[in-house]
């Protein structure tokens, strides 16, 4: 791992100095900024090719590399007119429209079932809560795959194929695993003494969850949100189980991959289509990283 | 009111079944107000937790065993074959290819994306862009499964080398410059699986990352000085200090990433539709379910999936409490 023999007396390490720090400065350091930098460019380029290359005339994209782009720059918004331009290009905007009705109540719905579910398991006694919280529990496991097909009967039986309606509702069914033990986590952390103070005041269950517990989960509220909200946003298996073809109900990644898949040399449609897609959920990410990394670091994966 | 077509249109339908849904609510919450008597804090339980379990009855646990049952019927779903789907997994010359590229990306994406997550931890730890480096590496999460597939095609780009043909994809170019001629990358079987693969990695990376970063910072002080004390080396430092220490966390990273690495089929879809041998069992079973109207085969394949995930979570699970044991 290093360049030269290690010293035979330790070097001496500030106060407070991590684990990581300390292997990292004995790394030979300018071996180690190199690898970060290369493993950062290895990172980033691909994804700025791409946004390049969705400002540069169509002719320009199909003949010569993105990276002559920087001898000989030429800007345009044609790509970006064209994509969401129905009736000369892909039309996403539709679907972009789509991917924001599609999204907005498939992370209210489970947010709300799941805070009110928790908050039972997490504060009410009853006979069968372990048991019914475990099996929630393990169904964070069962592979969306598993479901879809029965899921699909029922909707077309129910006369509901082809809606919004279905994918909300899939969207919903399918985030409450995972929001149910996010919450419950958080809440479990709630010191009883504030709930049992505001039950000797007389409050009842809705009055102790707006008053004391809605404050207080604001963080694990916002980190399943954002989870849902990506997850649904970027979403392609449920929507191209659910939605239908056509721009009536499909969110903007089915519409994305069925332009990568009939016209798969089209870089200056798809290019721009991929950065609009990419827009919305990168914009709430950058906003709401700490929420998001705390998610995560309590557990929050789904899949 | 089911449908609508305008964006208006939409908009408003989506208001329509947010108010619909708020009412919901505030009719269960009021429900359980009026529940009375010793038991009441169990009943109000049992109405607060009755729409999730209704939906999660509905949605999660009947298809669920309804998808396992019809993995014992045919394509048609109309006669009982026993074990056959199952068979033709493991003996078909498709389906085995399908589950030799599901094992590559199962084994190569965990250990890669953790691999290069810890090490960007540790050499960007404490730096001075510390956390724009992190960003960096942490925004392909946000990115779509779609949407990164249609970035990584075009770095894979081909264009025939003849004449004046420039090539437009990064890696080909980069070949060209180094005295290569381009290649049709994501024809090549199983080179094209790997280079899919590499999409996943390209995601995951900054999730490992930001876990093991937490960990590492959370190794406290006292233990790092006392291995200094000892005059460890850096490999040392790391082999028998920081390891050990975020041990738990690498384990569940490594499984989260491979339980996410057996279900993705956006990638496989949108990169290659699965041709050219690189379909995975969660493309497999949608192509199967809805191109070849092959129901039984469907089913086997999504059960399959099921079954892959358990030992990996229960693999976690116990390695979770054998730490908490410590």
């Amino acid at each position: 791992m290093t360049t030269s023999a290690p010293p035979a007396t330790p070097l001496p390490v500030p106060v407070g100095e991590s684990t990581a720090s300390f292997a990292k400065r004995k790394l030979t350091s300018p071996w180690a900024s190199l690898a970060a930098v290369v493993i950062a460019i290895l990172w980033t380029l691909p994804t700025f090719g791409l946004l390049v290359s969705s400002f540069r005339p169509e002719r320009a994209i199909k003949t010569t590399g993105w990276w002559t782009f920087f001898s000989n720059p030429t800007l345009t918004m044609d790509n970006y007119k064209a994509v969401l331009d129905a009736d000369e290009g892909a039309g996403l905007g539709a679907y972009f429209v789509n991917s924001l009705v599609i999204t907005i109540p498939s992370v209210l719905i489970p947010l709300t079932l799941a805070t009110i579910a928790a908050y039972a398991f997490a504060w009410i006694k009853f006979p069968g809560r372990n048991i019914l919280f475990l099996v929630i529990f393990a169904l964070q496991i069962v592979p969306l795959q598993v479901t879809l097909i029965p899921l699909l009967t029922l909707y077309v039986d129910a006369g509901l194929a082809n809606t919004f309606w279905t994918i909300w509702l899939s969207h919903s069914i399918f985030g409450l695993p995972l929001a149910i033990y996010l919450l419950h986590n958080f809440m479990r952390e709630i010191p009883s003494s504030l709930l049992e103070a505001a039950r000797v005041d007389g409050a009842g269950h809705v009055a102790i969850f707006f008053r004391v517990l809605l404050p207080l989960l604001r963080p694990a509220l916002a980190a399943f949100g954002i989870f849902q909200f990506l997850w649904v946003w970027n979403d392609l298996l449920v929507a191209l189980t659910f939605a239908g073809g056509g721009d009536k109900v499909a969110p903007i990644t089915v519409a994305l991959a069925n332009l990568s898949g009939t016209r798969g040399t089209a870089w200056h449609l798809l290019s721009a289509g991929a950065f609009v897609s990419i827009l919305v959920p990168v914009t709430i990410f950058l906003l709401l990283q700490r929420y998001f990394v705390r998610g995560l670091l309590a557990g929050g994966v789904k899949g | 009111m089911l449908t609508a077509e305008s964006n208006a249109g939409k908009i408003g339908l989506m208001i329509a079944a947010i108010l619909l849904f708020a009412a919901v609510v505030g009719l269960m919450l009021f429900i359980a107000t009026l529940v009375r008597g010793r038991r009441t804090d169990r009943w109000t339980a049992y109405i607060y937790l009755l729409p999730t379990l209704l939906l999660l009855a509905v949605g999660l646990v009947y298809p669920g065993l309804r998808t396992i049952w019809e993995s014992f019927f045919n394509a048609a779903g109309d006669a009982f074959i026993g074990l056959d789907n199952y068979k033709t997994i493991f003996t078909d010359g498709d389906q085995l290819t399908v589950l030799r590229n599901t094992v590559f990306w199962v084994l190569v994406t965990p250990f890669v994306a953790t691999g290069v997550g810890l090490l960007y931890a540790i050499l960007v730890d404490k730096s001075r862009f510390e956390s724009a480096a992190k960003a960096l590496i942490f925004l392909p999460m946000a990115i779509s499964f779609v949407g990164a597939s249609i970035i990584w095609k075009f770095v894979y780009e081909y264009r025939p080398d003849q004449g004046n043909v420039k090539q437009i994809g990064l890696l080909n170019q980069v070949l060209v410059w180094l005295g290569g001629s381009p290649q049709q990358w994501l024809v090549t079987s199983p080179l094209n699986t790997f280079l899919l693969i590499v999409i996943m990695i390209w995601i995951q990376a900054g999730f490992a990352m930001t876990v093991l970063s937490a960990a590492i910072k959370a190794i406290p002080d006292d233990i790092v000085e006392a291995a200094r004390l000892d005059g460890v080396t850096p490999w040392g430092m790391f082999r028998f200090v920081t390891l050990p220490a975020i041990r738990p966390a690498v384990v569940v990273v490594l499984t989260t990433i491979a339980i996410g690495t057996l279900k993705v089929f956006d990638i496989v879809r949108t990169a290659t539709g699965g041709q050219f041998n690189t379909s995975v069992i969660a493309n497999e079973f949608y192509s199967q379910s809805f191109r070849s109207d092959n129901q039984g085969l469907g089913a086997a394949l999504a059960t399959l999936l099921f079954i892959l995930v358990i030992p990996i979570v229960v693999y976690n699970i116990r390695q979770l409490r054998n730490s908490e044991a410590l």
